[in-house]
């Protein structure tokens, strides 16, 4: 065969990636904000907005799951170990928040359990990732094909704070997904949320930004470097000028605006991620190429994934088409 | 004492599995049955399978949800625990994986939310379509994973290169020896173990004169399918044994608690193992039926485990009780279902009280009898991963320590041990309330967007009105 195909499977790997922050992100945003929402119809309200899309949105974790373990294996098997604690209480969070779904109906008594369960489940989780996603950056203790390392290297400064700064992140994605679904108070509430949540999160990224560099060498070649300077010059300023449009659409009561700039800032951070590390996938030490799978797996997982994907996309959007419109707690909320 | 953390990597797995494992055993064979009857009521419209329908839907929900998020921390445990296993078999086992999660979770995640929450948002074959995808995605779910279990034990169709597995022939692979079998048995077994549940649902429901009308209607489906399901299981189970001697003859010795080569072989009714001693105590034999059983001979000969050295031996122990439990559920299962069909033909069968407290009692038999096939299987596998060639030992997590481990496993224990007794008194909650009249005159702004306050109260059941 001789056809390279790991640019292909970066470039799926990447959006399933992508895809699941986007929108578990905006899902586990909306179930941290919950925590913060007054009264019972505005929770349910809250709650109802997520309820038939959150499980096929938590399907993409697999997928991008299970797309690193098969076309990038030897990446899975350095990574997941390193982050054992941090993926065990994403694990256990999301258990917890996916069966609030389902018990919080089931005693009043029990409700303010399950209600913290969904709440706080969906914050660990956030945290979780975002201390994954720091670890990632921070980089791995290989020796040969394992990690070597402790089952604590994550906790440290920077992969915490990424935690911190993700849960802003999913705040404003949910916060912007609220204002889209919901009107009226509850509205103008996710309105002021998503504000606070855009200035924590441009906060985050001009951290993230002066941080890596200075803490890697390499990253800061890789963008102040000439001539790479004036190549990538336009991933911040167009960053700079997303979010001030998301303030713009915030405060002139956009509607689906907030949530289509928010995705547009989580896009422009995954870029820079991915300009930073390129073309690491187990950061700094094998390249994409090197931890790739053999081409005959790659090949035959491609072939039906270039079939299913889109289907999958299809479908996945006639059920957002289902279920599109605002949302209403009962019949009597107004 | 020091904590060993691939025995502890071990006991975790094998914690998540054992739970994960009842919501496959029950969803399966339920997505059949509710696609089965909102097919019946689209068909027919009468409201019964409406009812039936919108009852089994709501228990539905809930354990699928478990399934799905006791599911998503499966994969991880590859990369969490056994990430030398993951390094060495990925590029044979992983497309195996994601294609599940590509056609199956996909499909199920995105057809549930109509089916559960879109009756009147959608045409009504458009919910029996979402229905029988929902369905169709358990299966291919089956299918996929089993057919990963299967290659890890009997793999075939790789090569080695550098220590690692890699493919040569993926239809080898995908169906390996032990695959048709394997797959069968066991969808059929989640057929068995949720139609044991109707069947107990049901007579429960009678035995206090709730939904008279849909119980009998239950019971009757359950037991006209029990009829033919449970005869096919006895072969299905016998011929995935003969598989099992061909290809795995060590487990078949643990299974018959046999350390001895023995031509003819007797079969070994009960006993107790001692795998240092290498001997069976207080045996309980009968002649020729060993031989029998496994090479459908009197006088074939039965393989012992003295025949492997000590280190390649299975303990035999958990294979050998779990077999028996096993097959005596069948037996106790055969049973139900025979005297069932005879109380029918005759007619007696709604006013057979005993018949129907045995009903309930032999509801639950069916998880029980999937939690031990899955010991005998499992353990009767060891000391390999991938048999023969990969050993357990050297496929756990080089960077863990004991410690790492009995953290873990203690938090897996306790989260579990809340959310399957808080789900398990949920879905009982739904059994007593009931199947449920459609509520037709349930206003139309309450579900306006498809989302009534409670997922599955009476009124997002109503028949489709808009």
């Amino acid at each position: 065969m001789g056809l390279d195909l790991v640019p292909l499977w970066t470039i799926l790997l990447g959006l399933a990636v992508f895809y699941y922050v986007v929108f578990d992100g905006f899902d586990l945003g909306v179930g941290m904000l919950y925590g913060l929402v007054r009264g019972d119809a505005a929770r349910a309200t809250v709650m109802n907005s997520i309820a038939p899309v959150w499980d096929g949105n938590e399907t993409w974790l697999i997928f991008g799951g299970l797309g690193l373990l098969a076309a990038f294996p030897l990446a899975f098997a350095i990574i997941i170990p390193a982050v054992y604690f941090p993926i065990l209480m994403m694990l256990l969070a999301l258990v917890f928040r996916g069966v609030a779904f389902e018990f919080r109906f089931k005693h009043p008594a029990l409700r303010t359990f399950w209600d913290t369960a969904f709440c706080g489940g969906s914050l660990v989780a956030t945290f979780a990732q975002g201390v994954v996603l720091g670890t990632f950056i921070q980089g791995f203790n290989v020796d040969g094909r394992h990690f070597v390392g402790t089952s604590f290297d994550w906790l440290a400064l920077f992969p915490l704070a990424i935690g911190l700064a993700l849960m802003f992140g999913y705040g404003l994605l949910g916060a912007c997904w609220l204002v889209l679904k919901t009107e009226g108070e509850l509205q103008d509430w996710a309105r002021r949320a998503a504000a606070i949540c855009l200035v924590a999160v441009l906060a985050a990224i001009a951290a993230v930004s002066i941080w890596t560099p200075l803490a890697h060498p390499e990253i800061a070649r890789r963008w102040f470097s000439w001539p790479n300077i004036a190549f990538l010059s336009p991933v911040p300023i167009v960053t700079a000028l997303i979010a001030l449009g998301e303030w713009e659409a915030l405060r002139r009561r956009h509607e689906l605006t907030p949530f289509l700039g928010a995705i547009a800032l989580f896009l422009m951070s995954f870029i820079g991620i991915a300009i930073s590390l390129w073309p690491m996938i187990v950061p700094y030490r094998y390249t994409l190429w090197e931890a790739a799978s053999a081409e005959s797996t790659q090949a035959f997982l491609l072939i039906g994934t270039l079939f299913l994907l889109p289907v999958i996309l299809m479908y996945t959007a006639w059920s957002y088409w289902v279920f599109r419109g605002k949302v209403h707690a009962t019949a009597g909320y107004h | 004492m020091t904590l060993d953390p691939v025995l502890l990597s071990r006991l975790q797995w094998g914690w998540v599995i054992s739970w994960h494992i009842l919501l496959p055993a029950f969803t399966v064979g339920l997505a059949s049955y509710i696609a089965v009857l909102e097919g019946l009521y689209l068909v027919t419209g009468e409201e019964i399978w409406f009812r039936i329908s919108g009852f089994w839907t709501r228990i539905f929900a809930v354990s699928f949800g478990m399934g799905v998020v006791s599911g998503i921390i499966m994969p991880f445990q590859f990369g969490t625990n056994w990430s030398r296993f993951t390094d060495t078999a990925a590029d044979v086992i992983s497309p195996l994986l994601a294609y599940e999660g590509l056609m199956a979770f996909f499909l199920e995640a995105s057809f549930l939310g109509v089916l559960l929450f879109g009756r009147r948002l959608v045409p009504p074959w458009a919910h029996f379509f979402a229905a029988a995808m929902v369905a169709f995605g358990t299966l291919l779910s089956s299918f996929w994973i089993l057919a990963t279990n299967s290659w890890m034990q009997t793999p075939q169709g790789y090569k080695i290169v550098d220590g690692r597995f890699e493919p040569v022939d993926w239809m080898a692979i995908v169906f390996s020896p032990s695959f048709p079998y394997r797959f069968l048995h066991n969808v059929n077994a989640f057929y068995i173990t949720t139609a044991f549940v109707v069947l107990g649902v049901g007579a429960w429901l009678l035995r206090r004169g709730r939904a008279m009308e849909d119980a009998r209607m239950m019971m009757r489906m359950a037991l006209d399918l029990l009829i033919l399901l449970v005869p096919l299981q006895i072969f299905l189970g016998d011929q995935h044994g003969l598989n099992t001697l061909e290809y795995q003859p060590a487990k078949v010795a643990a299974i018959e608690g046999r350390y001895d080569t023995a031509q003819p072989a007797p079969l070994t009714l009960f006993g107790i193992p001692d795998d240092a001693a290498a001997t069976m105590h207080a045996a309980i034999e009968i002649p020729y039926l060993g031989s029998l059983v496994l090479t459908h001979s009197l006088n074939g000969a039965i393989k012992g485990l003295k025949e492997w050295p000590a280190d390649q031996r299975p303990p035999v122990g958990p294979p050998f009780f779990a077999f028996r439990v096993m097959v005596g559920i069948g037996v106790i299962m055969l049973l139900v279902v025979i005297v069932g069909q005879v109380l029918q033909l005759r007619g007696r069968l709604w006013d057979s009280i005993w018949f129907l407290r045995l009903c309930q009692l032999t509801g639950p038999l069916g998880f029980v009898a999937v939690i031990a096939g899955w010991i005998t299987t499992e353990v009767g596998r060891q000391p390999w991963t991938v048999y023969g060639v990969l050993r357990t030992a050297d496929s756990v997590s080089p960077s863990l320590t004991g410690a790492n481990v009995a953290w873990s496993l203690a938090f897996y224990i306790v989260v579990y041990l809340i959310m399957f007794p808080t789900g398990i008194a949920f879905m009982a909650g739904l059994v007593r309330r009931g199947p449920q009249q459609p509520d037709l005159e349930a206003p139309v702004s309450q579900i306006e967007s498809g989302r009534p306050h409670e997922p599955f109260d009476s009124a997002a059941r109503a028949a489709p009105q808009l």
